[in-house]
């Protein structure tokens, strides 16, 4: 097993500098400046101890799996498969073959739209999702209706940019077959109150989909506790390689799915009068799958897990506190998305200033920031705004970068007025 | 003045800058020049795709020469159009047409523009190219 031991019992005291050390792109010039990275809400940067187990793989390792007798086939079978036993305890499932290794947020949430659409869901049917839904939590529900007939309802947010919890009651009816919601939303930072959310859906027996893909990277997700029904994330947003990701769903619900693709991996034994497919989680892994991916999204959970949520969370907000009070101050800046609750995500627009040109003033002084729509279009129609800014920070920010973001903005306002 | 003698006049004026505010700046300050598009043509038809930002562009043809008006809703990329204005318009399809527009490279700004503006930067000259060629096919 390549995985680091979890020293869950002494927690490692927080060392900024140790751990911005760990991540070798946080050293690198852009423009001629130090890189200040506030895109990690787009993909977050990837600790040497993540690099190291990819690179182990392809130099030591490399085979592939669920397939040969031979040494390394079955080395690396077993240690994809110790990967997925560590998302399983990462999101503490209750068993390991509910976790269905993907290739992200958007796969996780095609497939159950695909198979669970094909099955349970007819002509007049309602699916609910929410107005601050990432573009990869509308299309698959949009088009499943288009295919079925059914109908897409859709939760409005208030002008903080939280879900107007009233509506979710109301629109919640003996017609919705599933609800489809973001945990925090990528483009407000709005944590919304999904166990809350899971309870009234449960209610009246609707099952839940909640996408996953910005609370992971920022806080410990525990699918029991909040009763998901299915619950999808990217492990390149929380610090692990691109192109795999996770969909943890319960046995109950995936064992009445349907299949979604098929092909070699998805089966018990195969003829051309009849196939018999495999147990789940494999039924719904179709190919050769993202190796390293796998492996390389177990080290960083356990990266994450050996600094500690606990950690995570408290420097993270603090790093929001600071960096909104600081932001508001700006003149003619707006903060979209003001709630309470909130990841350390900020958006934000500038008085008659495009975000697409503070964007480029900022990439200027080596500051990676977002803008546009990230995304949500309809939120943007919400606001009538025809982008934001968007800094999003991880644990490897410091507020020293803040005060550059600041600086840089105040550069970008004399500039483009 | 030729195509090619206004990009020198403007690879001449970017060798001031050795920084890339200079440049940016430069790039602000001629989008103040750029002969405005008149409101009733900023319709959705006329919008360049590929921009983060609207771009919006009409051509006329005037005694058998080309003229663009143009606007932008973010100041960096209504410079960037303007300069191309300022180096295409009030010539004729076929000067149009053979404009290599590798100026953009020589003032060192290809390399400062990110991807995305790069190709809206593109997709101008080629909505540019492409009126020409249709003026080009009427005559
Ligand atoms: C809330 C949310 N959902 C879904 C996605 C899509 O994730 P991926 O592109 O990794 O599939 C993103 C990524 O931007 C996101 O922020």
């Amino acid at each position: 097993m390549t995985s680091t031991k979890v020293i869950s019992e002494e927690k490692i005291a927080f060392d900024i500098n140790n751990i911005r050390n760990d991540f070798p792109i946080l050293s690198r010039k852009v423009n001629g400046k130090p890189l200040i990275y506030l895109d990690s809400g787009a993909t977050a940067q990837k600790p040497k101890q993540v690099i190291d187990a990819i690179e182990k793989y392809y130099s030591e390792q490399n085979a592939n799996i669920h397939r040969a007798v031979h040494r390394l086939s079955q080395d690396i079978t077993t240690i994809y498969e110790n990967a997925r036993t560590t998302v399983q305890k990462h999101i503490n499932a209750k068993h390991v073959h509910e976790i269905i290794f993907t290739h992200g947020t958007t796969e996780s949430i095609n497939l159950v739209a695909t198979t669970f659409g094909k099955k349970f869901v007819n002509a007049g049917d309602e699916i609910l999702i929410t107005e601050m839904e990432h573009h990869s939590n509308i299309l698959p529900w949009q088009q499943l209706c288009e295919e079925k007939n059914a109908v897409l309802k859709v939760v409005p947010i208030n002008s903080e940019g939280e879900l107007i919890m009233d509506e979710f009651k109301k629109l919640l009816s003996a017609k919705t077959k599933i609800v489809a919601i973001t945990h925090t939303s990528n483009t407000l930072g709005t944590i919304n109150p999904i166990k809350e959310i899971i309870s009234l859906a449960h209610a009246n027996n609707i099952p839940v989909l909640v996408d996953g893909a910005q609370s992971i990277p920022h806080t410990k997700v525990n699918v029991q506790e909040l009763d998901a029904d299915f619950y999808c994330f990217s492990g390149h947003k929380v610090f692990g390689p691109t192109g795999v990701g996770v969909l943890y769903g319960k046995e109950e619900w995936l064992r009445k799915l349907p299949n979604y693709q098929v092909g070699g991996g998805t089966i018990k034994t195969v003829s051309f009068a009849k196939t018999e497919y495999a147990d789940i989680p494999l039924r719904f892994e179709a190919g050769t799958p993202n190796i390293e991916g796998g492996i390389g999204l177990a080290v960083a959970l356990d990266y994450i897990n050996n600094i500690g949520f606990e950690n995570i969370s408290a420097y993270e907000h603090e790093l929001l506190e600071y960096a909104t009070e600081k932001l508001s101050v700006v003149e003619g800046l707006k903060i979209i998305g003001t709630s309470k609750n909130k990841a350390s995500v900020i958006s934000f627009v500038i008085d008659k200033i495009h975000p697409y040109d503070i964007g480029v003033i900022l990439d200027q002084l080596g500051i990676a920031v977002r803008t546009g729509h990230h995304c949500t279009q309809p939120i943007m129609d919400k606001f009538g705004i025809p982008g934001t800014v968007r800094a999003s920070l991880a644990f490897y920010n410091t507020k020293d970068e803040i005060d550059e973001l600041v600086k840089g903005i105040t550069k970008a306002k004399q500039m483009l007025r | 003045m030729k195509i090619e003698e206004i990009e020198n006049e403007i690879i001449d004026e970017f060798s001031m800058f050795d920084e890339w505010m200079g440049k940016y700046e430069h790039i602000i300050e001629m989008g103040k020049s750029l002969p405005l598009i008149e409101e009733k043509y900023k319709t959705d038809d006329r919008l360049i795709k590929g921009c983060q930002s609207k771009v919006w562009l009409h051509s006329e043809l005037k005694d058998g020469k080309i003229f663009f008006t143009a606007d932008s809703d973010a100041i960096i990329t209504k410079g960037l159009v303007a300069m191309m204005v300022r180096v295409l318009s009030g010539h004729t399809s076929d000067e149009i047409l053979a404009a290599k527009m590798d100026f953009v490279e020589k003032i060192g700004l290809k390399e400062h523009l990110s991807p995305t503006r790069a190709n809206g930067l593109v997709n101008m000259i080629k909505q540019m190219k492409l009126d020409s060629l249709a003026y080009k096919a009427k005559v």
